[in-house]
């Protein structure tokens, strides 16, 4: 069984302390592949978002998806850890990491991850700011959809 | 049972949750969303787009023909938009 770490916290986290216990006491391990998701300021007037999520299902569904991914890839370990809460332009929000003994595993694995969690793990993003879109719901993105339909069932 | 609204459906029905005792005719998410429509006008903006509200039983995600039957929790919400 890989080594799993799902996580859903307020704070910020670090990569290298949180990616550390996936590579503690392996050899074996090849590749160690990390997405971060930043909080992105398209326009300008982003102050904050402000990350609602379901509490339980959130965790829950999270683990669901994990363990697709594992019985897609042989992986090695998978660690996932979502923040929720006020987030600033230039924060992390999501990491994303997997290990495996060879690359192409944990490359596809940490795509696949992404491409799920943004279309099945309960979280909804709200803009504060002072432009037009403050107070507005982030709206779901048909790219998205079409990027998680693209793995198949 | 218990029902939970997030996001925008939350601010449009003005309430986080509460507890609801639908009819014994009510068998189906969509039967539940037509009976939720029907008690007031905040239910009624939440639901106006019934396809872009999404459901889960029991905190997994299902469709509006899924049967509620024992299920205790339901919530609503948009599309999610983490990651």
């Amino acid at each position: 069984m890989p080594l799993t770490i799902l996580r859903v916290q307020k704070e910020p986290f670090d990569t290298a302390v949180e990616t550390a216990p996936l590579m503690a006491g392996r050899g074996d391990i090849g590749a160690v592949v990390t997405f971060t998701g930043l909080c992105r300021d398209d326009g300008g007037s982003l102050a904050a978002l402000e990350i609602e999520h379901y509490p339980g299902m959130a965790e829950e569904e999270i683990g669901r998806v994990v363990a697709d991914a594992c019985a897609r890839w042989p992986l090695e370990g998978v660690l996932v850890i979502h923040r929720c809460g006020v987030i600033r332009p230039g924060e992390p929000i999501v990491l994303v990491a997997t290990t495996s003994l060879h690359r192409r595993e944990a490359f596809a694995a940490a795509e696949f991850l992404m491409d799920y969690l943004k279309t099945r793990a309960p979280f909804w993003k709200k803009q504060h700011g002072d432009g037009p879109q403050s107070g507005d719901w982030v709206e779901a993105k048909a790219a998205d959809d079409a990027a998680a339909e693209k793995w198949g069932g | 049972m218990r029902a939970l609204y997030f996001a925008w459906v939350r601010e449009r029905v003005g309430l986080a949750e509460e507890e609801i005792a639908p009819p014994e005719t009510v068998k189906t998410v969509a039967d539940l969303v037509a009976w939720l429509k029907g008690r007031g006008e905040n239910y009624e903006a939440a639901f106006a787009n019934e396809m872009t509200v999404r459901a889960a039983l029991d905190r997994a995600h299902v469709k509006p023909d899924a049967l509620i039957a024992t299920a205790r929790e339901i919530a609503f919400f948009p599309p999610m938009t983490g990651g």
